[in-house]
């Protein structure tokens, strides 16, 4: 009878503890929703709002409301004013998705390349760990214009030196190949560093196994290595692949703010927005980027099942 | 005891006497050659005549850059800065967010300036600021090589200059490897567009977007201009000359690798300079013309007060201080900063250090204005349209002509509604 009595009592209890553990902890997160929902989702909202007027930077007050006209319009006498009616704006898409994906690619390549050597046992291997990152450290800005020097083509140890007096900047089309190189050599370590954390934790004892049953280093690598890698392999893609979609400090340092809009899409944004003055037009640029990316993660996540915890 | 109590009284009277009516006023300057450290001196001398102070805000080399962030401080209604140091194509822009100085400032004191300058700065009947200095594109030449290459004087047309350039560079290329014969502005942002226009007027191809908002880039002496241009990169200028600005054209004629460069008036006083290689060698010349006539495009900087300034009386009279003769003065000695009163070029110990402000006085008051009047709010994106389409020619993307058409879509939908 007593245990007939108190055994419904008890899942009653622990529910209720659950319960009042899953208020606490939203009391707990609130602090942190309110801190992201003012920080991020206000100007993401505005960005919205703004995308859909037609409004300038000096006075946002006075704005008129013309739904998705910055997206798509055609005046009466034909003249096309949308931003995606402008070839500039697609040279701008096609020439970021270039960037991105050369330079991840490569980046994933040598990254797990130095990920490896520095991953075997050898004297002096916490200075090459260190030293690998410097590229990783020099604030990008820096960077940028340190390698504008060298690609100068009267001066310049690569422009001058290596290439004889040619000015890669000078031209959009082998600009963004100079780009990808400067990207390339500046977060290829970046990219090292996350592929090395997972080197770091697979087991030792699996590749003594492997060398028992007399696997080859190249076997070992494709058949243990990479699969058991997959993991911290792909959410570093993410993070790479996402920063350089949204790639703006390299181009708007070595080539200018008015060549940038032409090889990134936040590069045109920022035309829009700042030098044109053209508040609406900037932000619907600014969506636009916004579900571009926003796509991309997308179907990241799901093609490659990207777990992130 | 007696001593504290003395001192604390002391220099609480000093306190007191200094937050009477000195206040500090910050002021945005630009940094191209000696420009920063000019506007430094020059708020110090007020500040010292005064008794205020002057916080010297230090904006980007470029002016498109410069613009861009002030754009930002003022939309933001920031009271950050008080003194702006304007473009002569901005007035436009930005006229909302500055103090109307008419009234202000005392009639005389505005009439003395330029007219067409002090128009430049009138939007709807209001003074956005006041002329501080005046620009307009030179011709630079190497005195000593065209003399030793048998020339007698600076080219006249453009067809000359680039034979000329081209004999002198094949002459030193023989001892010097990184010797070229023309550098300029190539780089694609608003001094391209200075460059261009220059190239426009000289051979008769309009200005962009006439006074009356018309578009009317779409033109065979637009496109010849153009495509003359491009020739001479590779030719007679370096394949990088198209992401030079106006200080990198600088390093390199200053450097002695440029027989001629196409620059503004403040590179005398630096190619003068002790660390430049070719002081003494310098001369000076209108640019060539095209065909139709010489042209400089108008260029200048103003200074003017905004409105979200909390000490606008100060500013002022620091606006009223820079702009005035003897400031003026000082600045065209020593740094070749052209002046915006007509009085001053007459004035000998100016004329002593800048012999040819006398002779091309007329340079300066021809220069063609770029279209910023007809264009308004829309003229940064009609001369970003306008740099990218020269810089497609000059890069060998496009032809001048199909350039200018493609310029002329791109202009009707940057207009759109209308200007």
């Amino acid at each position: 009878m007593t245990v007939n009595a108190t055994a419904p009592a008890r899942p009653r209890r622990t529910r209720g503890i659950e319960a009042a553990r899953a208020r606490q902890a939203l009391w707990l997160l609130l602090p942190t929703l309110i801190a992201i929902a003012l920080v991020a989702g206000y100007p993401l909202y505005r960005t919205f709002y703004f995308s859909l007027f037609d409004a300038n930077l000096t006075s946002p007050d006075q704005r008129t409301f013309i739904g998705l006209d910055n997206f798509w319009f055609t005046t009466e006498d034909g003249v096309a004013v949308g931003f995606l009616q402008d070839p500039k704006w697609w040279g701008a898409v096609k020439n970021t998705l270039l960037f991105t994906v050369v330079s991840v690619f490569l980046e994933t390549v040598f990254g797990m390349i130095i990920a490896l050597v520095v991953n075997s046992a050898f004297k002096g291997r916490g200075l090459l760990r260190t030293a690998m990152l410097v590229p990783w450290a020099i604030p990008t800005v820096v960077s940028a214009q340190m390698w504008a020097y060298l690609y100068n083509d009267s001066f310049g140890l690569i422009g001058r030196g290596l290439l004889g007096g040619q000015a890669v900047l000078a031209n959009t089309d082998t600009a963004i190949w100079a780009l990808i190189a400067v990207d390339v050599w500046k977060t290829t370590s970046f990219m090292a560093l996350l592929i090395l954390a997972g080197l770091q934790s697979l087991p030792g004892d699996m590749y003594e196994a492997a060398d028992v049953d007399g696997a080859s280093k190249w076997t070992q690598f494709w058949r243990l290595t990479l699969p058991l890698l997959r993991p911290a392999l792909l959410v570093a893609l993410v993070f790479r692949s996402l920063d350089a979609l949204r790639v703006f400090d390299v181009m708007s340092v070595m080539l200018g703010n008015v060549n940038a809009a032409s090889t990134s899409m936040t590069g045109y944004a920022r035309q829009a927005l700042i030098d044109n003055q053209l508040l609406g037009m900037g932000s619907a640029v600014s969506v636009a980027v916004f579900l571009i990316i926003m796509v991309i993660v997308v179907i990241y996540v799901t093609a490659f099942r990207v777990k992130f915890d | 005891m007696k001593k504290a109590v003395a001192l604390f009284s002391l220099s609480a009277a000093i306190l007191a006497s200094s937050h009477a009516g000195a206040v500090t006023v910050t002021l945005a300057c630009g940094d191209v050659g000696l420009e920063l450290k000019m506007c430094k001196e020059g708020a110090a001398r007020w500040a010292k005549k005064t008794g205020n102070t002057v916080k010297v805000f230090e904006s980007p080399k470029l002016t498109n850059d410069r613009l861009g962030l002030y754009q930002q401080q003022l939309a933001a209604k920031s009271s950050d800065i008080d003194v702006y140091q304007l473009d002569v194509v901005w007035p436009g822009l930005l006229a909302q967010h500055f103090v109307d100085l008419t009234g202000k400032v005392p009639a005389s004191e505005v009439n003395a300036h330029f007219k067409g300058i002090i128009d430049a700065n009138t939007v709807n009947g209001k003074l956005v600021a006041l002329p501080w200095f005046t620009d307009a594109g030179l011709l630079y030449y190497r005195t000593d090589l065209l003399k030793k290459y048998g020339f007698k004087a600076a080219p006249k047309t453009w067809t000359e200059l680039a034979l000329m350039a081209k004999k002198i560079q094949d002459g030193e290329r023989k001892t010097n490897s990184a010797f070229s014969g023309f550098v300029w502005q190539g780089k694609n942002y608003e001094g391209l567009t200075c460059d261009a226009m220059e190239w426009l007027v000289s051979f008769g191809g309009g200005t962009i977007v006439d006074s009356t908002g018309k578009i009317t880039i779409n033109n065979a002496q637009a496109a010849k201009a153009l495509d003359t241009a491009a020739s001479w990169v590779k030719s007679i200028s370096p394949a990088g000359v198209t992401t030079y600005d106006e200080e990198a054209a600088r390093g390199i004629f200053q450097a002695g690798n440029a027989a001629f460069m196409r620059n503004w008036p403040y590179a005398w006083a630096l190619g003068q300079g002790k660390d430049s290689k070719v002081a003494g060698k310098i001369g000076v010349a209108p640019l060539p013309s095209g065909g139709a006539r010489n042209a400089a495009t108008l260029g200048g900087w103003q200074l003017g007060v905004s409105s979200y300034s909390k000490n606008q009386d100060a500013a002022i009279s620091l606006v009223r201080y820079l702009t005035s003769p003897e400031e003026q003065k000082i600045r065209a000695i020593q740094g070749t900063y052209n002046p915006t009163l007509p009085a001053l070029y007459k004035d000998k110990d100016i004329l002593a250090k800048n012999p040819f402000f006398g002779s091309l006085y007329s340079v300066f008051t021809s220069a063609v204005a770029r279209p910023s009047a007809p264009t308004k709010l829309k003229y940064n994106q009609v001369s970003q349209a306008f740099s990218t389409a020269v810089s497609d020619v000059l890069n060998g993307k496009m032809k001048g002509q199909q350039a200018v058409a493609k310029l002329a879509t791109d202009l009707a939908r940057i207009k759109g509604r209308g200007w």
